[in-house]
């Protein structure tokens, strides 16, 4: 076990399969002597040089237009976006083609790209740096979502997605890239898995799912309801498409109760469609409508009013409150 | 018509004038002289360039030029047909750009990777896609209909301008396999070609891909087939400097080549290969040409444009010239025209037999084809679909059984 950011995490995850797949390729804005405007390339070029850590012109549509060329030949790029509103540039690369090279052409081609995204606010920038737009990808037929929430996931999870066969995106917890934790870099443990939610926490009285910066929210929220003698289980969801049905269903099952916390706006969010389908799965279950706490159907808050924008310990809590009131 | 303009602009119209007036304003001075070796009449000039390479042509391989183009335009007429019949839902005519894309098609080696957009047909039967496959996608039974990797063609790009990028990251990938020893020694150099228009050369992406080509000096060959109309829109509106003249600002060079003249499209896009193989860097092509029919079988050029324009580029044809030529040579005889026109009735023939009976896929291929590794909700709506499907078991052979009294009843 060693100790260390979720930055430096993805950093030794981009190394470890750098070092052992010769095939795979860094590619982004200022990745490159920087180390990437977060540093998590840092180094990097200097161990594999610019052929594989390559710093490309300003341009996100063409980042990912030449990844999936790339792929084409054989590669398996990992695109750095600088931040989450800069992703759109290259949204048409990623749906209109990276997410259906593989359908179209009847299986006979696979885009194995890699895409990391910076995403989510609370760290006081400007407008476009504190987006979390996941469920504008997740509707997308073809593309993975993947996300992690701390730094034993965070060094799997970007060595599972350059492995998988299918295009990955990755959306990283930008507040938490200094969050410090444990990684045993011998073995994923019951990491193996990218695409299965964790259950974090047990509990009785009702459940929580969450994802991303919001799962240390989520466990401060449970462990606070505790303290008022409520049992609340947590669940990381960690994969965001494909979604853990089976893991969020069965704790529904026990508890009865759930509440479903992102940053991204609930309106056509990934909340709405864990509500969905937990009431088609687990009707009877249920002793309290799904509850949603997110973000408000607004573009993204300045920097000075962010704190009231942002799902928060409280209003978790609220959500809690109202759920065990009926 | 203007000082500096090309032999084969369509005469006399005053967007020409403008564009050339514009041309110049911008640019400070005259566009690119068009490289033309095979004019309309049938008589070859002299290029201090690109002679050495219209020269490697041999009787045999400009025989070949033109049965290529006489099947492609065969094929073109037949698919046409078949929409028409409700056989095809929908079809993109090349007529009119054989040159353009039988030339450079015929310029690439087999190791060389093409990106097409979606009236590259004439490229197709270059690369041997079979053409019956190639309808697959306008009938509705698959978005491909040919695997890529068998032919290096890849599937048609919808998304103008998309595949763009792709050819200049295939690019970069061929640079990465040079540089690696082992690969280097069994594979021979290989370029990329990006194909793309007129109107798709206003995209974002294209833009995009000049620069990345540019800075990594990727052997990407960018052909622009500006056939002077995306849809109804003339290419003055997509541009104030010729086409070619872009290349100036990427720092690689720009080529106006007569896209009729099957010669001198062979012949630059052999040179822009070889420049692209050798490491030397991107090249653009515009490649002047003109759709003589309709964008798709669901448009109407009556209503943007005029019939004495067609007519103007109808006096250009890209076969007519090289029959002109091939003939005043003793090249080929009466003999060689009767048999590349029953071949190409062959082929029209093959291909409406096998479009009938192209079939219509299963939607379980899409379900399976979605993800390449295993996915758990495209798991569950398939396990949905095949019991709902299984409700109706039964019904198909009841419904059959219903239409035969019926049937009978009727006659």
């Amino acid at each position: 076990m060693t100790t260390m950011t979720i930055a430096k995490a993805i950093n030794e995850g981009l190394r470890a399969t750098l070092a052992g797949n010769p095939k795979s390729l860094l590619m982004g804005e200022d990745i490159g002597p920087l180390g990437g405007v977060y540093r998590v390339t840092d180094g990097l070029i200097g161990e594999f040089g610019p052929d594989r850590v390559v710093d490309t012109p300003l341009a996100e549509s063409g980042i990912i237009g030449t990844a999936i060329g790339l792929a084409l030949r054989g590669y398996s790029p990992v695109c750095e976006i600088q931040f989450d509103g800069f992703v759109f540039p290259g949204f048409n690369q990623i749906t209109t083609q990276l997410a259906k090279m593989h359908a179209r052409s009847n299986g006979n081609l696979t885009v194995p790209v890699v895409v990391r995204i910076p995403y989510g606010g609370g760290i006081g920038s400007v407008e476009h740096h504190s987006e979390s737009p996941e469920a504008l990808f997740a509707h997308t037929a073809g593309l993975r979502i993947i996300t992690p929430s701390n730094p034993h996931d965070a060094y799997w999870m970007i060595q599972q997605a350059v492995e998988c066969a299918d295009p990955v995106i990755i959306f990283e917890p930008k507040r938490r890239y200094w969050l410090k934790g444990e990684v045993d870099v011998e073995s994923p443990g019951p990491s193996a898995d990218p695409f299965k939610a964790h259950v974090l926490r047990e509990g009785t009285d009702a459940t929580i799912v969450a994802y991303g910066p919001l799962v240390p929210v989520a466990l401060a929220a449970a462990n606070a309801a505790e303290e008022d003698g409520r049992s609340v289980e947590v669940i990381d969801l960690r994969s965001i498409s494909p979604l853990d049905f089976d893991t969020v269903t069965a704790s529904v099952q026990k508890t009865g109760r759930l509440i479903v916390a992102h940053e991204a706006p609930t309106f056509g969010g990934i909340g709405g469609e864990i509500a969905a389908r937990v009431s088609e799965r687990a009707f009877h279950s249920l002793e309290a409508p799904v509850i949603r706490v997110g973000g408000f159907h607004m573009p993204y808050p300045v920097a000075k009013v962010e704190e009231d924008y942002l799902p928060d310990i409280d209003r978790i809590l609220e959500a809690l409150d109202r759920a065990l009131s009926y | 018509m203007g000082t500096h303009l090309p032999s084969t602009e369509f005469d006399g119209t005053a967007v020409d004038d403008q564009r050339e007036a514009d041309a110049e304003a911008v640019m400070g001075e005259p566009p690119a002289q068009m490289v033309q070796l095979l004019g309309p009449d049938g008589t070859l000039a002299a290029d201090p360039v690109y002679s050495e390479y219209a020269n490697r042509l041999t009787p045999e391989d400009l025989r070949g030029l033109y049965a290529d183009m006489a099947s492609i335009r065969r094929f073109d007429i037949e698919a046409t047909a078949l929409q028409r019949q409700g056989q095809l839902a929908l079809w993109v005519p090349l007529t009119g750009q054989e040159a353009a894309q039988i030339g450079s098609g015929r310029a690439s080696q087999p190791q060389d990777y093409i990106f097409p957009t979606y009236r590259e047909h004439g490229v197709a039967l270059t690369r041997n896609v079979d053409l019956a496959e190639l309808l697959r996608q306008f009938r509705g039974v698959s978005n491909g209909g040919w695997n890529p990797k068998d032919t290096n063609f890849h599937l048609y790009t919808l998304v103008l301008a998309a595949q763009t990028l792709h050819a200049v990251g295939y690019a970069m990938g061929i640079q990465r396999d040079q540089k690696s020893a082992a690969q280097a020694a069994k594979e021979p150099d290989a370029a990329v070609i990006a194909y793309f228009g007129d109107g798709a050369s206003s995209e974002g992406d294209v833009h995009e891909s000049m620069v990345f080509a540019s800075s990594y000096n990727a052997p990407v060959v960018f052909f622009c087939q500006n056939n002077h109309w995306a849809i109804s829109v003339p290419t003055n509106v997509q541009t104030r400097v010729p086409l070619s003249n872009r290349a100036k600002g990427y720092g690689f060079p720009g080529i106006r080549v007569d896209g009729n003249d099957v010669i001198a499209v062979h012949a630059v896009t052999e040179w822009a290969l070889e420049h692209a193989r050798q490491g030397k860097g991107p090249v653009l092509i515009e490649a002047f040409t003109y759709r003589v029919g309709a964008h798709t079988t669901a448009d109407d050029p009556t209503k943007y444009r005029h019939s004495a324009e067609e007519d103007a580029w109808r006096a250009k044809d890209p076969l007519l010239r090289l029959e002109k030529y091939l003939r005043a040579e003793d090249l080929a005889d009466d003999a060689f025209f009767a048999k590349v026109k029953a071949d190409g009735d062959d082929l029209a023939a093959y291909v409406r037999r096998t479009t009938h009976d192209l079939e219509t896929p299963d939607i379980r291929s899409a379900f399976a084809n979605t993800y390449a590794e295993a996915h758990p909700l495209v798991a569950e709506e398939l396990a949905w679909f095949e019991e709902y499907s299984s409700g109706f078991a039964g019904e198909e052979e009841l419904d059959a059984e219903n239409a035969g009294p019926a049937a009978k009843a009727g006659h």
